[in-house]
């Protein structure tokens, strides 16, 4: 489904990816885990097409396509979802007016039928009350004072109604206590699919626990350095970034 | 052509014989030689058939005009070339249908479009576009129904012409009563040469049971450029009245000067929405209207109330400041207000609050939206008079900014005279972020609609005082206004 061959991504001139090979498959999970400036969340945004961020050098093919080609609404429609680190308030804009608009501009791309109003809170009522998700809070305008974890679920509850067929999650754990993690998690399980692939990006192995990928690997100072099983995960958990790739910087604080 | 037609043209020349009276000037001609002199402003007055008081009225302000006419106010944030008053000209008689374009084809392919964006029926983009067209027949047939629901009630609603006519007393007492002829230099101007406007009072106790509209009224269409409108609410009534049109309106006159006064007594409530979508000149600010506007409301009556709602989005140049005078103990002044300015445009707008009465109370929130080369300013004055015990004022000024070139200003005024007032001032300037943008983007919404999509959250408390069918024109409108500032 995607392959990213020798990429190399630069930001305001410092190269940030330096020769980047991954390739993932319809129906896998895969988890990227590397220390902090490893080039994470570069990976992340390139793929969903942000502004700022050079390709230099490489490929990605999505589904048969030049994803780089493509610009950041048409990769969302083509089925490639972000959920942010950080999702952005958007003061006055109704979490529901924000997602209906998103949704159906996804379904007119693909040709579906576009949801009336009525429609769409009937589709949204099901899927947020598996995410905890009250009416009260996609009243509330975008992001605008949600907790960490309200943000996260939200995150989730978008990629529950968008259906990608890609989906990359950028440190989606991190601000979350526990309770808010095993919620976020389920609503990821459930939608692990044949046809659909996800990129779980972390710090730290205690999300695997609850979302077990099929492949994880380490990226470091820009590349992928050591691909694995789900075992990696727990390896590097026991020996830190610096016991798997010597002289990485920041392996001591992620151990 | 057909009889309808017909039958208007004989009308208009059976008023025309009314005219047997020696001016100066030729009363059987349809426009005037620019320039502007009392022969004109005679002229004027002639043609409408006013009695004699009306016309010193005019006269007084002619002459005071003429004293102050090269002190055009330049306090404003604005740019312009110098105004060549004389080169205008001041009446023009309605177009004639062959006058007029014959169809839709002959219309601006770019006007169609965006009616076409804003979804309005092709009868009505007819009617907006100015074709001579039997469709005004139907207009006609529905203002006249219209009317007639509103007469039982004992609502006067009317053109201010008719008004003159008709119900002489009530034009003499309110004409002037909250902006006097001496006011400023263009409300002057216009109490010189108003054309037309709307009339409307609303009796005592009476909820005007729908929205007046500009739309429903049947000469509405060549009301001109010194629009002048006066709306009387008695005690304990209410009535909503919608002004302008989401539609972008052209206009041969590039000057614009209306006036509007609104009188509430005891208890009585008026809202006041304007949609302004004139012209705004070309991407280089060639061609669009300079639109000078007076609107105050005075709130005479113990309770009365007077809300101010607009949507700022067309001209070249806007000078507006729809006021409060909150005589009335008790009484509520608000103002709520949404300002675009795209490529070249230049908005000076804002309100004033008077707090005269006791307890009296006024809320401002302000939305400026600048975006290409525009520039922006949000100009208010809160003042609060001796008298004026436990006076509140809360006011919000937010500014968005689209882009690197365009402005936005904020010059906002509080004068207090009275310890017990109780005021409060917010501002706020932002801009789209990048991460807003991309956010959307990622979500499948191109760039474009996320722009409207986050303008119209800016919006929102704006949006949402605005009649029901009105916001939802409205918030396609801000969409459309800022149409191509991104990218």
């Amino acid at each position: 489904m995607l392959e990213v061959e020798g990429l190399c991504v630069s930001v305001a001139g410092k190269e940030i990816l330096k020769g980047l090979d991954l390739s993932v498959e319809a129906g896998t999970v895969h988890a990227i885990m590397g220390p902090n400036g490893s080039g994470k969340s570069t990976l992340a945004y390139v793929l969903a097409g942000r502004d700022g961020y050079d390709v230099t050098a490489g490929s990605v093919t999505y589904r048969g396509q030049d994803l780089l080609a493509l610009k950041p609404e048409m990769r969302a429609r083509e089925g490639v979802f972000l959920a942010f680190q950080y999702p952005v308030e958007i003061p006055g804009v109704g979490s529901a007016t924000f997602l209906k608009t998103a949704v159906n501009a996804v379904r007119k791309h693909r040709g579906e039928k576009e949801y009336d109003a009525m429609e769409f809170l009937k589709v949204v009522r099901e899927k947020r009350e598996a995410l905890n998700i009250s009416k009260e809070m996609i009243r509330r305008p975008l992001n605008v004072g949600f907790s960490g974890g309200e943000k996260k679920r939200n995150e989730v509850l978008q990629m529950a109604l968008i259906e990608p067929t890609l989906a990359i999650l950028d440190e989606t754990d991190s601000g979350l206590d526990i309770d808010a993690l095993k919620i976020v998690a389920d609503g990821v399980n459930a939608l692990r699919a044949p046809e659909r692939a996800m990129i779980i990006i972390t710090h730290y192995q205690r999300l695997l626990d609850y979302i077990v990928p099929d492949h994880v690997h380490v990226l470091a100072q820009g590349r992928i350095v050591r691909s694995g099983g789900k075992e990696l995960a727990l390896e590097l958990e026991e020996n830190g970034y610096g016991g798997i790739v010597p002289g990485v910087p920041g392996a001591e604080a992620a151990a | 052509m057909t009889s309808t037609s017909e039958t208007a043209r004989t009308v208009e020349a059976l008023g025309e014989e009314g005219y047997k009276y020696g001016f100066v000037t030729d009363i059987e001609a349809d426009s005037l030689p620019p320039g502007l002199s009392e022969d004109i402003v005679r002229f004027i007055s002639a043609k409408k058939e006013e009695p004699e008081w009306l016309l010193e009225w005019r006269l007084k302000a002619y002459h005071r005009w003429m004293k102050s006419a090269e002190d055009t106010p330049t306090w404003a944030h604005l740019t312009y070339p110098e105004i060549d008053y004389q080169a205008a000209s001041y009446y023009s008689a309605p177009l004639r249908d062959e006058d007029r374009p014959q169809s839709l084809d002959d219309i601006d392919p770019e006007l169609l479009a965006t009616y076409e964006k804003l979804g309005i029926p092709l009868q009505e983009q007819e009617m907006l576009a100015g074709v001579a067209v039997d469709a005004v027949f139907d207009s006609v047939s529905v203002a006249t129904t219209f009317k007639s629901k509103l007469y039982e009630l004992g609502i006067i609603f009317c053109s201010l012409s008719e008004a003159v006519k008709e119900h002489p007393e009530l034009v003499k007492k309110y004409l002037g009563s909250v902006v006097p002829y001496a006011d400023n230099y263009f409300a002057t101007l216009n109490s010189a040469v108003f054309t037309d406007g709307s009339f409307v009072y609303i009796p005592k106790g009476v909820r005007c049971p729908m929205e007046l509209s500009t739309y429903f009224r049947i000469n509405a269409a060549n009301t001109g450029q010194f629009e002048r409108t006066i709306i009387i609410a008695d005690e304990g009534s209410y009535v909503s009245y919608l002004e302008g049109c989401t539609a972008p309106m052209r206009d041969e006159n590039q000057l614009h000067a209306a006036v509007v006064e609104l009188i509430a007594f005891d208890d009585a409530e008026i809202k006041y929405s304007t949609v302004q979508n004139w012209y705004p000149g070309d991407k280089d600010g060639k061609g669009g209207i300079f639109n000078f506007v007076t609107k105050r409301g005075a709130c005479r009556g113990r309770n009365s109330k007077i809300s101010w709602t607009q949507v700022e989005t067309g001209s070249a140049i806007t000078w507006k400041y729809p006021s409060c005078i909150l005589q009335g103990d008790g009484s509520v002044g608000e103002f709520y207000s949404i300002a675009i300015t795209n490529n070249c445009q230049q908005a000076d707008t804002g309100t004033k609050m008077i707090h005269i009465g006791k307890n009296t109370k006024s809320r401002i929130i302000s939305k400026g939206i600048s975006a290409g080369r525009a520039e922006q300013t949000y100009r208010g004055l809160v003042r609060v008079q001796a008298g004026a015990e436990n006076a509140r004022n809360h006011t919000q000024c937010d500014s968005l900014l689209i882009g690197e070139q365009c402005g936005a200003h904020t010059v906002p005024y509080v004068e207090c005279r009275n310890a017990s007032a109780r005021l409060e001032h917010e501002a706020t300037t932002s801009k789209i972020s990048e991460d807003q943008l991309f956010y959307c983007r990622q979500r499948g919404i191109n760039e474009e609609d996320a722009v409207a999509l986050i303008v119209n959250g800016f919006c929102r408390e704006v949006l949402q005082e605005l009649p029901m069918e009105f916001a939802v024109e409205a918030q396609k409108l801000v969409a459309i206004s800022l149409e191509g500032s991104v990218g």
